[in-house]
């Protein structure tokens, strides 16, 4: 494999990198409004709305319909299938309403979790086949980038080495053919915080699944200039006893990022997995104030952490789509000053958590 | 049962990180129930298979020879100490003084210029370099030693290793034994020198070595390097590299890409981008902690007889971007190897480099050898009189480095013009 056969031409490379630098430009986060069918059905019970393409339809509007001002923190909304294709009450193609405003249009393109024999419940992401060809339609229709997902879980036996190799694997595959067309690939290899793990356990996790990562795009030819990650952040698991501080999360996490993410990824958009809207922002903030060299943007690629407050202001009462805006376009831009390591929370008790010292015994 | 699985030597891994300590975590209880054995580590895992006729029991033993715990390597302390040396080595405007030269290196540089190759004309040739004035305590960090130097000492008795700790340079020690070839690939090689490196490492570390460095060597051709040579020289760096950080010593790891060749300046970005990726993925899958490391590459340039000519800005947005896809920021340190340059370009490639506009999250700096040492050569000619101005020479080419190293170095001669002219626009890198 000495030879390079180039998979890209240099106009397709500054395609894709251009579209990669708006996405994640300074303050400016994504918004993951791509829950498939079945997620939004969870999101909506909870508000007791019924599960209708039109009830989907009408909350999306809410959110896209947003100030165009909220454009200074999205730089990208990740999109279903179904919403690609969904109309504003103005008539107009949710795309078409998104990238008017001068956002980055991106669409979910895997097909779902699928289990890999022989192991501990572990887990591949399918969605390969066809997949070109769905790409490039995708692109006719308006998207620039595309997310896949895929999913380990820490336990005493996982993840295993292959869960880690298939995964990466299959994420390399779908980036290499999403940049033949023109879409950028977000790369997102989801570590879930189930578990009573502890903040160490995690970071060693995610740094082999990372290095993991980067070695499987590299042997892909993936253009990395032209590449998002979304990763989770370095977290103790949901049960861990022990607790730990914004700070610690942070370095924990930009630690592991400095061992196994080259400098050429322009961005980084982290998950918010199962943290409160809060949680999410204090931690993304802490993120960019970390004393180390970050090379990438770190920013934010939420779905619930930026959409929880709307819904509940939403509860499917249309009069109540200014209240939902309201609190969508707030948590969007505390997360767009998180990305920038400028967001001051009002309450004094969250401003005392953010003084804290660095866990100083923590070895990283 | 719920301890780690002990890995193959039989020592229990520290069990630091199990929080779930006492139980066994499984939904699958019955079927776990078979494998809830209190040791199951890789070596016995073959003759356990064999033992085993259910299937699932067979891949459920599978699961537990993973490597999802952390037994840690490394001890906090050990980990700051090794991110001080390498910190110390690349400082800023400072660079590696590459003196490792072994015994029949050194007779390719002595004869050229009429010495013979006794130890004593290599004592003393050290000696002109490491007397040299305070001048270049403030762009030399590192000196690499070879075996023979680190014992040998000055005219009035000051042992080497101790003349350079004690101006604050710090002392290295090149550990490995040479190449040898990788049977059925085409002339390519691996190095060799595991063998008691622990011992060896630990008793330089006692006698002043605070890092180390091991030169790999892959070659571009029409069917090299091959996937083997890129593996197994990534692998044998990554073994190196993790027993030098349990001795305290801080690994130089240095997979050089020879420059031989017609090949043009793509080609050998492209596959010095392959087999970097190869190398840090290796020293991630060996635990190696990266903060204490430092990577000693080559520069991405066309083959020596490549009939197409590149400027130091292209072969410097060439070097940055092959390194910025592959070497993680939390590397300390980049110090080039000159390979075949002269000096003049090895410093005017060095200040491209660090001018380059892209981000650079590591030092870039120098590791050299003939690009510090040739002027010197050719003034000494062996002769007691001449010591002096070939110490000048160095310091000068010490100086140089230095401020390439800063990116500020502004050559005299005919390369300024060429330092002025823009990167190539629509070079694909």
């Amino acid at each position: 494999m000495t030879h390079q056969f180039p998979g890209l031409s240099p106009e397709q490379k500054k395609e894709l990198s251009d579209i990669a630098q708006r996405i994640v430009a300074p303050g400016k986060g994504i918004l993951a409004a791509d829950e498939s069918t079945g997620t939004m059905g969870k999101r909506l019970q909870k508000i007791n709305v019924e599960n209708t393409e039109e009830n989907r339809r009408i909350f999306r509007d809410i959110l896209f319909s947003s100030d165009p001002s909220i454009a200074n923190s999205i730089g990208g909304v990740i999109f279903f299938h179904e919403t690609l294709y969904q109309k504003s009450d103005s008539g107009k193609l949710f795309p078409q309403v998104v990238k008017e405003k001068g956002i980055v249009v991106g669409i979910k393109v895997d097909k779902g979790t699928a289990g890999l024999n022989g192991t501990d419940g572990e887990t591949t992401t399918q969605g390969l086949d066809g997949l070109s060809e769905r790409c490039a339609q995708y692109k006719k229709d308006g998207c620039d980038f595309a997310k896949w997902r895929c999913v380990l879980k820490i336990s005493h036996g996982c993840p295993s080495a292959l869960a880690i190799a298939e995964n990466a694997n299959v994420l390399a595959r779908y980036a290499s053919i999403c940049q033949q067309n023109g879409l950028v690939p977000i790369v997102e290899p989801e570590i879930l915080p189930d578990g009573d793990h502890d903040l160490q356990r995690c970071q060693y996790v995610t740094e082999k699944v990372l290095a993991a990562v980067y070695k499987a795009l590299n042997d892909h030819h993936v253009y990395l200039e032209g590449t998002l990650l979304k990763p989770n952040m370095v977290t103790a698991g949901h049960s861990c006893t022990k607790k730990y501080t914004p700070e610690d999360v942070a370095l924990a996490t930009v630690t592991t990022l400095r061992r196994t993410v080259p400098g050429a990824v322009p961005g980084i958009c982290f998950l918010s997995g199962g943290q409160s809207e809060e949680e999410a922002s204090l931690n993304l903030n802490a993120m960019n104030q970390v004393p180390l060299h970050r090379p990438w943007k770190l920013t934010f690629s939420y779905g619930r952490a930026l959409q929880a407050s709307a819904l509940a202001a939403w509860v499917g009462k249309v009069a109540n789509k200014k209240a939902a805006q309201e609190a969508f376009c707030t948590r969007a831009k505390i997360n767009g000053l998180a990305s920038k390591g400028e967001y001051k929370p009002a309450t004094p008790a969250s401003q005392a958590a953010m003084q804290s010292l660095y866990t100083a015994s923590y070895v990283y | 049962m719920g301890s780690a699985p002990a890995n193959a030597a039989g020592s229990k891994p520290e069990d630091r990180n199990s929080a779930n300590t006492g139980t066994c975590n499984s939904s699958k209880a019955s079927s776990l129930s078979a494998v809830n054995k209190p040791i199951i580590s890789e070596a016995f895992a073959i003759d356990a298979v064999s033992q085993i006729d259910k299937p699932e029991h067979v891949l459920i033993l599978r699961v537990w020879t993973t490597m999802t715990h952390q037994y840690p390597a490394l001890t906090a302390e050990l980990k700051k100490e090794l991110q001080d040396i390498a910190q110390r080595i690349v400082a800023p405007g400072k660079g590696i003084l590459a003196a490792d030269e072994s015994t029949g290196s050194m007779a390719k540089r002595l004869n050229p210029i009429g010495v013979e190759n006794t130890e004593e004309n290599r004592r003393r040739y050290r000696q002109l370099l490491f007397t040299a004035d305070q001048r270049i305590d403030s762009c030399i960090g590192g000196v690499i030693f070879f075996h023979e130097t680190l014992y040998q000492k000055t005219d009035d008795g000051t042992p080497f290793a101790q003349l350079i700790k004690d101006r604050g340079i710090v002392v290295g020690i090149k550990v490995d034994k040479g190449v040898v070839p990788l049977a059925g690939t085409n002339g390519e090689t691996t190095t060799q020198g595991l063998d008691g490196l622990s011992e060896r490492c630990a008793q330089y570390k006692k006698d002043g070595a605070d890092f180390a460095k091991w030169r790999c060597v892959l070659k571009i051709s029409e069917t090299t390097p091959s996937q083997l040579a890129i593996l197994e020289n990534a692998n044998v760096l990554a073994r190196y590299a993790s027993i030098c950080q349990q001795n305290g010593i801080v690994p130089i790891v240095e997979p050089e890409i020879l420059p031989d060749g017609d090949h043009d300046l793509k080609r050998c970005q492209y596959i010095t981008e392959k087999v970097l990726a190869a190398v840090y993925k290796a020293l991630s899958d060996h635990h190696v902690y990266l903060e204490g490391t430092l990577l000693k590459p080559n520069m991405v340039t066309p083959g020596h007889s490549c009939p197409t000519k590149f400027s130091g800005e292209e072969i410097a947005m060439a070097t940055v971007t092959a390194l910025r896809r592959t070497v993680p920021p939390a590397v300390t340190g980049v110090t080039f190897l000159s390979g075949g340059q002269s000096e003049e370009e090895a410093s005017v490639n060095l200040n491209a480099i660090n001018t380059c506009p892209l981000t650079k999250p590591w030092a870039l700096t120098f590791s050299y050898g003939r690009a510090l040492q040739a002027s010197a050569l050719n003034a000494w000619k062996g002769e007691l009189s001449n010591e002096k101005s070939a110490t000048e020479e160095f310091i000068k080419r010490a100086q140089a480095n230095g401020l390439a190293a800063l990116g500020k170095y502004k050559t005299s001669g005919s390369a300024g013009a060429a330092a002025k002219s823009l990167y190539v626009a629509n070079h694909a890198y």
